[in-house]
């Protein structure tokens, strides 16, 4: 995998390169600013008071005449760039649009990819695929308290705000991992909600798709059976789903294809065996105050999860 | 100087409401191991056996409840209990009791499960999340400090939070 980059300077798509050229031109137009007024600043300082003894009011006023008027044309030319920007930045959204509600939780992302058929939709957790150069309208609800969905390569912030529905059309022309996150102080864990937006071709963005529709492998093993028997009578089908299981709890992430996820924990720590391990036995270590529960989970038991866990591609 | 001094000791005072309760994320040790012998009715056979109370280890600490009220909704209590009026299930905010008012008797009858319709949930919910529950369901009748009490509903909800819910003094009726 590619390293991952989260950068407003490294625009990816349409929205986030106005952004960029926005940020540059102000950047650069502050920075001669800048330098103009030290530059006057230092003058002054160094400048004698007897020297040239030019105390005519009539150069000052047009001096500083020129000045505001300066100030003014530059205020307004950002103000303008400014409002072409945010027009430029709300120009996207088409009918044929893939569109996927994003759920915003303490502390974790919902993925759903709506279809009109129920069986066809795609839930997953803290990862949002998009197939490169297509319009996508990311739908934004939040379960408890405000969230913003921020993927800097991508675009602007957009608030998730319980109780309402928001929308952000985004595109990506440059295929890549890019890193997004809340950045909308939510609670204890805030720092550790990311998500990753993996942008990819379209036809290896719909066999990804093909393959989320998928239900659960059926385990292989004794062991990953044992792992599936804990899962489903255990502590994680109170609030986990593994689909085509009976687990189906709905207030944690859906684990149907965890094995394909880069993370664990919205961001928190990379999704290899040890880690999980770790998450699974105590949560409360590796991100305090998350609503994962320590599950008490036996040696033998944990094992078993693990293997079954690793199969659920 | 004295005055200033007293001057600093009253500006200090404030800090005196800090820590009022502490969040405690990890598993507490297991206050549990004695629900299994909870009694559920005032009936014994032979000599009355000490009733020496076990306490919710949640039941003054306002995270705790907030929890048990979150995971009220996520594990699907109100499905059957409503949101403390009863249903399927017998209301949690009334005064009656079938099996105890307690918090060792709320939490074997969430462990354990009752007759007539209330499954175990001890394999499957940890202990630590049970004792939040059982602060919640107490909160309910409002068998908790007011100051712990949530004072409002994150959804709608016909009835008001449980801060401005009445308290009702515990009945064991033993039935419905």
């Amino acid at each position: 995998m590619p390293a991952i980059i989260q950068s407003a300077l490294h625009p990816a798509g349409p929205q986030a390169a106005s952004i960029s050229h926005l940020w540059w031109l102000m950047f650069w137009t502050c920075s001669v600013v800048y330098v103009v007024v030290i530059g006057a600043l230092l003058v002054a300082i160094r400048r004698r008071r007897d020297e040239g003894g030019s105390t005519d009011e009539r150069s000052l006023t047009r001096s500083v005449a020129a000045a505001t008027g300066v100030t003014v044309v530059i205020l307004f030319g950002l103000l303008f760039a400014s409002v072409a920007t945010g027009r430029a930045v709300a120009s996207l959204g088409s009918a044929e649009g893939l569109v996927i509600d994003v759920t915003g939780n303490q502390w974790w992302w919902d993925v759903t990819y709506e279809n009109p058929t129920p069986s066809l939709q795609v839930k997953t957790a803290n990862e949002l695929h998009i197939p490169v150069g297509r319009q996508v309208r990311i739908q934004l609800k939040s379960n408890d308290v405000i969230h913003s969905f921020w993927v800097p390569n991508l675009h602007g912030k957009m608030d998730l705000i319980p109780g309402r529905q928001t929308a952000i059309w985004l595109q990506a022309d440059t295929p890549g991992v890019y890193r997004g996150q809340c950045a909308e102080y939510c609670g204890l864990q805030h720092a550790n909600m990311a998500l990753t937006v993996i942008a990819e071709a379209s036809d290896d963005f719909e066999r990804w798709l093909v393959a989320q529709r998928q239900p659960a492998p059926p385990p292989a093993s004794p062991e990953q059976q044992r792992g599936l028997e804990v899962v489903e009578r255990g502590p994680c089908a109170m609030c986990h789903t593994v689909v085509g299981t009976s687990a189906g709890g709905r207030t944690a992430p859906d684990l149907t294809h965890i094995a394909t996820r880069s993370t664990i924990a919205a961001g928190t720590a990379p999704n290899t065996r040890g880690y999980l391990a770790g998450w699974i036995t105590d949560p409360q270590h590796m991100k305090p105050g998350a609503k994962m529960p320590s599950t008490g989970l036996s040696a033998d038991e944990l094992q078993a999860v693990l293997a079954y866990l690793e199969t659920l591609k | 100087m004295t005055r200033w001094l007293a001057l600093l000791l009253v500006a200090m005072l404030p800090l005196a409401a800090c820590e009022r309760e502490s969040r405690r994320y990890r598993e507490l040790p297991a206050a549990s191991s004695r629900a299994s012998s909870t009694r559920v009715s005032d009936l014994v056979p032979g000599q009355p056996a000490s009733s020496d109370l076990v306490l919710s280890p949640y039941q003054e600490n306002a995270y705790g409840i907030a929890e048990g009220k979150r995971l009220y909704s996520a594990f699907n209590c109100n499905g059957c209990h409503a949101m403390g009026g009863g249903g399927i299930g017998p209301a949690l905010m009334d005064s009656k009791w079938i099996y105890g008012s307690t918090p060792d008797q709320i939490y074997s009858t969430i462990s354990q499960g009752r007759p007539d319709g209330m499954p175990s949930f001890g394999p499957r919910v940890p202990s630590q999340q049970i004792w939040q529950l059982v602060a919640y369901v107490q909160s309910l009748s409002v068998q908790v400090p007011r100051d712990a009490e949530s004072g409002r509903n994150d959804d709608m909800n016909a009835r008001q939070p449980e801060l401005r819910l009445d308290r009702l003094p515990p009945r064991n009726t033993g039935h419905r």
